[in-house]
């Protein structure tokens, strides 16, 4: 136990990316011990949502590492040439361990809420099927969507489309979660029930990196804050020492815009 | 003589159906091969390799920039004239016109099922693939359990005027000596010199045809859709 709580959950070290000549995510090092619930904040365009991309390699950086409980990503990284993942069975096990929550949902549309949650678990993850079911369910409720197990996604409304996504998430059994503006595609009145979903998760002790725009979110749920200002982190602290004491003009600029 | 001869017609009607085995044969045996070829096609297209999409593209330009007609009698006519084709294994296949006429639709056919397909395969939202990636799919996982279901449904209304076509191409067998539908209409005609019982007749039996082949797949639309229908859960809830 205490071996394994000195690996970090993600380490990230001199990550760069850049697509063609532009370059957004500069020499990037980031560490998420495990039951670190970190926010990603920023402005859009600030690359903070392509580095959580990077931690599952949906973008592959053009430079620098990026590791998940110690395993480091086998990467090809070329000069002027995209960079690629190496190795295909290491990538679907690493992704398996850090599954993510989209902003759009992205809920498979042609199988059920039921059919969503245990389509991973049984095909790659290879478990038993009944056994995915009953976990699929006990879920579904906690999430609070069990009446809708076999309805279809375009059937539900956005919050309950993204606690589905959520449940979908942790059917894996992951050991990090990642959020990609997991409340910027829902209406006002639903983003408090994903937010609590979010909250109850972050209080389990779940390693998560949320890249997210709710400063509240932020300053009471989660127990580091990250700003990313042009591919640069300008803010890295606890949210009492971020939020009282901005080292950063851009981050007081943009807490004070974000403030309501 | 009537200008329309009722019982001359339905005479005739009952003659032609016995050409639509052969015509449902010619369409079962090139719309399967052809699916499977087209399946091939289509891989090319999408695979990113230029020198196999180079391939595909030059197969599809040919075959659908050219008439069928022309392409059946090349097959049929043209291909003896190679002493190699006709000591080769393919021979007593290719000299029967009822695998001539086969093959040529089977050609034609996956050169714009080829098209229809990768249409599918493009229209999947780019986010259905994303999140299955992130969750460890790749390969032919991700092709089997997600790509395919949702490109299926996708191209199937394309797919469905595609078959259609062909059961109507297969009349072009008949210049090939084959007695389907249309090679007996011929026949019938030239006996009788009476060509307008006799191909209405013809129409009607690939309207039935056709109409049975729509009504087929509109239920197979419809119960792939079921996403797309309101909700009725058990309880009686609408969503």
């Amino acid at each position: 136990m205490t071996i394994q709580t000195c690996i970090p959950a993600v380490e990230i070290a001199r990550l760069e990316k850049s697509y063609g000549s532009l370059k957004v995510l500069h020499d990037i090092s980031l560490k998420a011990e495990q039951g670190e619930v970190i926010s990603i904040l920023g402005a859009s365009g600030s690359g903070k949502s392509t580095l959580l991309r990077c931690v599952n390699m949906l973008e592959v950086p053009n430079a620098g590492s990026v590791s998940i409980f110690g395993e480091e990503y086998k990467l090809e990284q070329r000069v002027d040439q995209a960079a690629r993942v190496t190795d295909r069975h290491q990538l679907q096990r690493l992704r398996s361990q850090a599954t993510m929550v989209f902003q759009s949902f992205n809920l498979w549309s042609h199988l059920t809420i039921l059919e969503n949650l245990i389509e991973a678990p049984v095909h790659v993850q290879h478990r038993n099927r009944k056994v995915c079911i009953a976990e699929a369910e006990a879920l579904l409720e906690r999430v609070g969507i069990a009446d809708k197990r076999n309805a279809y996604p375009s059937h539900l409304s956005g919050g309950q489309q993204q606690r589905a996504a959520i449940a979908r998430a942790l059917a894996m059994h992951p050991r990090i979660m990642l959020f990609d503006e997991p409340t910027s595609a829902l209406d006002p009145e639903l983003v408090a029930e994903v937010l609590k979903v979010m909250k109850d998760l972050a209080a389990e002790g779940r390693t998560m990196l949320v890249v997210t725009h709710e400063m509240s979110f932020a300053r009471n749920v989660s127990s580091r804050v990250v700003f990313l200002h042009k591919g640069y982190i300008e803010e890295d602290g606890t949210p009492a020492e971020v939020f009282s004491h901005p080292r950063s003009e851009r981050f007081r600029q943009f807490i004070s815009k974000h403030a309501h | 003589m009537n200008i329309f001869d009722v019982s001359f017609f339905a005479e005739n009607f009952v003659a032609l159906c016995r050409g639509i085995p052969l015509t449902l044969q010619l369409t079962l045996l090139s719309v399967t091969s052809g699916a499977v070829f087209a399946i091939v096609l289509a891989s090319f297209r999408l695979s990113g390799n230029q020198v196999l999409d180079g391939l595909a593209r030059g197969y599809i330009f040919v075959f659908r920039g050219t008439p069928l007609l022309v392409q059946l009698y090349i097959i049929y006519y043209g291909l003896s004239q190679f002493p190699e084709l006709r000591k080769s294994f393919a021979w007593p296949f290719l000299r029967e016109a009822y695998w001539c006429a086969s093959l040529a639709l089977c050609l034609n056919t996956a050169a714009y099922s080829a098209e229809i397909i990768r249409g599918g395969v493009i229209a999947v939202p780019l986010g259905q693939i994303e999140a299955a990636k992130a969750y460890g799919m790749g390969g032919l996982t991700l092709l089997r359990r997600i790509i395919a279901p949702q490109a299926f449904r996708l191209m199937l209304p394309a797919y469905s005027n595609e078959l259609i076509l062909v059961v109507k191409s297969t009349a072009l067998a008949s210049t090939i000596t084959m007695m389907e539908v249309t090679g007996i209409a011929a026949k019938l005609i030239s006996a009788t010199y009476r060509p307008v019982e006799i191909f209405i007749a013809a129409g009607a039996i690939y309207l039935l045809l056709n109409f049975s082949i729509t009504r087929l797949l509109r239920l197979l639309e419809y119960r792939l859709s079921r996403d797309r229908r309101p909700h009725q859960a058990a309880t009686g809830e609408h969503a």
